[in-house]
């Protein structure tokens, strides 16, 4: 085997050590196995993207074994590192490495430890298998295969009704989107007759083959990228799936898999960029639900359900820099994000391990002295998340806005109106999430007060590494690297003279929303508290996350229930079911009955009818014969 | 009529009257000799035809059914044997439970 296979199997071994053997190997033995194949497997991914680039850009393409012939057309399992997948690797073992060492001191004292780390391994396993692919076929194994994993680790305290439905609620409505990506992937097949991606790329690039339309392929991939990255109407899923604990929200929600929706439009790039309707489309549904989820993110109590705002909102931007051709700056905001989102989940992981479980902000404050570390690490995260210079945040976030505006492909004002709007809502909503957690007076119950502790080196150690990746992420740009295959669209020249305005309109926005958020939550949230009765009504429908929950439910839970329990379960199941059967029992019961009769029990009867019967008979052969 | 003929006639007539037997008599010991008679009327056949075709497996065959014919009674007797102990009559009347 190569050292493509190896990066993707080794996670799998882990799983099948831990699901198999787990409880009977011991805390120790698991979170060796459990952290240390994901390490092994990032370091062969390190050596693996160095060979990479030491031997120019040429991908590195490693064919596992020929699933299936069809005609004289070949399906294989092949891996394909190249420049976008070798950032995506770097990432998912990176970062999922350090949260598989968080939660060893997470996960201490669970009782499912094994199982824990097996689920996590397996989500591995898929979300390597989804990057590296070179068939779309095998990107959708490892797409269903962390929906799978997702919903595992979700539902992963299954004792308790309302997680184990987050879990099926997640399942369901990526479900939903992955119809429309499979959908996509026949219409990629018919235009081109394969489904290794380079290829299709590379046909695209030659001009949209004949009998197929580029935008309806690129906006059927985009319903299924919906569904995974929680775009709307998809996004109901990701604010539920908080209910898993908090290193999988962080490694699953935040950091790695929501971002493959963006990785698969990055991927296909050859298609999105002769779409130009989809293309439209993505960028307009993305900066939509940035600023849908940015506001929403404003009324939210729940630290982690901020954050899952917060990450729905960012999908949005990073939907909104490949909708504008953008592609690399899209990765770009996926590397940096992953970075800074990641120890955000991760250090509210630690304020809540501190709190003794409590999750609510309004019980919180006055931790920043308490827990020292996790302040800090957050404190940075925030920054980064809001923009502030010169983390990583401001700069892939500076460059979404520039080509929001300034993209020849479908950049205009209304888009930069919109995310700057979310930016500063960003800045403004972190802010805020930072100050009712760390400062101001204490909100919490003696009790809770007493226990508050820092967390483990396990834990405060991976939130410093991320910190310290946060902060400075954005100095390596990664839209440069990825230049060669993913060129940046050209700016429209009425806009060049812009960029250096918009720089310090980024900054501004930052600066702003720490400003907004220091006014009106510093001095115990007086004026926030203040002004909360004036916008009533706004505060309902933004806490009441504008009822989208209860609109699915009206127009197609209550429905869906209605039809089932009506027609299928009355007229289906009672009536043309059970009732032919039940009609076919007792037909055949009463026939029994009556033929029974015959059975008289007089044996010279029987003995007559033999008689008869030969008779009839050689009469009959004696006739034919 | 040359020999196989009467053989044959004598055949049918055992049959016949073993038929008759088990349909008329009410004796559970007559009705069993009676399909004895038949089954000795079909050997009879059984051996006829084998001597005209010249083959010694038919009347090898014949021998086979003997031991078969045995053993049917050897199980049959006893059945008798225990009804008779049940109800204290050997007519079949007395044993018409087995209707519908």
């Amino acid at each position: 085997m190569g050292a493509l296979t190896w990066i993707v199997v080794l996670p799998l071994i882990g799983f099948l050590v831990n699901g198999l053997a787990g409880n009977t190997l011991g805390k120790r033995f698991v979170s060796v196995v459990g952290c240390g194949l994901p390490i092994l497997s990032f370091l062969i991914a390190a050596g693996s993207v160095a060979a990479l680039l030491a031997g120019g850009s040429t991908p590195r393409i490693e064919t596992v074994f020929t699933w299936a012939v069809i005609g004289g057309r070949a399906f294989e399992i092949a891996f394909y590192l190249d420049r976008l997948s070798a950032v995506m690797v770097l990432i998912v073992t990176g970062v999922g490495s350090l949260i598989h060492v968080y939660s060893t001191g997470y996960m201490h004292d669970d009782e499912s430890y094994a199982r824990f780390f097996a689920y996590l391994n397996l989500f591995l396993f898929f979300m390597l298998l989804l990057v590296l692919g070179r068939s779309a076929l095998v990107l959708f194994v490892g797409w269903e295969g962390v929906g799978l994993a997702s919903y595992l680790l979700i539902g992963f305290w299954f004792e308790d009704p309302e997680k184990a439905a987050a879990g099926k609620k997640a399942f369901i409505t990526n479900r939903i989107g992955d119809a429309g990506f499979l959908l996509g992937m026949f219409l990629m097949y018919y235009a081109v007759g394969t489904l290794d991606m380079d290829r299709i790329n590379a046909a695209f690039a030659a001009g949209v083959p004949a009998g197929v339309s580029a935008s309806l392929i690129g906006v059927l991939l985009f319903i299924g990228a919906s569904g995974k990255s929680a775009q709307i109407p998809l996004h109901v899923w990701l604010p539920d799936a908080m209910a898993g604990p908090t290193p999988v929200s962080a490694l699953i929600h935040a950091a790695t898999m929501v971002t493959a929706g963006v990785y698969l439009v990055a991927r296909l790039s050859g298609i999105f960029a002769h779409a130009e309707f989809a293309s439209q489309v993505v960028a307009t549904v993305g900066v939509l639900t940035a600023f849908f989820a940015a506001t929403v993110a404003l009324v939210q109590t729940d630290i982690k359900r901020v954050l899952a705002y917060s990450t729905i909102s960012q999908l949005g931007f990073m939907f909104l820099a490949a909708g504008v051709g953008a592609y690399g700056v899209a990765v770009f905001h996926v590397v940096t994000h992953a970075f800074f989102k990641a120890c955000l989940f991760l250090g509210a992981g630690s304020v809540i391990h501190a709190m003794s479980g409590e999750q609510d902000i309004r019980k919180m404050g006055a931790l920043a002295k308490k827990i020292p570390i996790t302040f800090a690490t957050f404190a940075v995260s925030t920054a980064a998340i809001a923009g502030l210079p010169p983390l990583s945040g401001f700069f892939s976030k500076d460059e979404i806005l520039w080509f929001a505006y300034g993209s020849s492909f479908g950049g205009s004002p209304w888009l930069l109106i919109l995310a700057s709007a979310t930016a500063l809502l960003t800045a403004f909503y972190m802010f805020r999430l930072l100050w009712l957690t760390f400062f101001g007076p204490p909100r919490m119950d003696e009790e809770v007060a007493h226990h508050i502790h820092e967390s483990p080196w396990s834990m405060t150690g991976v939130l410093i590494v991320l910190a310290l990746l946060a902060a400075l992420g954005g100095f390596f740009s990664i839209p440069h690297f990825l230049e060669p295959m993913l060129p940046l669209p050209q700016i429209r020249p009425e806009a060049q003279s812009f960029h250096g305005p918009l720089l310090w309109i980024a900054i501004g926005l930052g600066v702003g929303g720490l400003l907004l958020a220091a006014y009106f939550y510093g001095n115990n949230a007086a004026r926030a508290t203040r002004l909360k009765p004036s916008f009533e009504p706004v505060h309902k429908l933004l806490s009441g996350k504008y009822y989208i929950d209860e609109l699915y439910e009206a127009v197609l839970g209550r429905p869906l229930t209605w039809i089932s329990e009506k027609i299928f379960l009355r007229i289906g199941d009672k009536f043309l079911i059970d009732g032919s059967l039940d009609g076919l029992a007792a037909l055949a019961q009463r026939g029994a009955g009556r033929l029974s009769k015959l059975q008289t029990g007089n044996l010279h009867l029987y003995a007559f009818l033999v008689l008869a019967g030969i008779v009839g008979a050689l009469i009959w052969s004696w006739r034919n014969g | 009529m040359d020999k196989v003929q009467l053989l044959l006639s004598l055949s049918i007539a055992l049959f016949a009257i073993g038929l008759l037997g088990v349909i008329v008599r009410r004796n559970l010991l007559v009705m069993l000799m009676c399909m004895e008679l038949m089954l000795n009327g079909v050997n009879l056949s059984l051996v006829t035809f084998a001597h005209q075709m010249g083959q010694a497996v038919g009347a090898v065959l014949v021998f086979l059914i003997f031991v078969v014919a045995t053993a049917e009674i050897a199980v049959a007797i006893p059945i008798v044997l225990l009804l008779v102990k049940r109800k204290h009559s050997l007519d079949i009347g007395a044993y018409n439970d087995l209707k519908g």
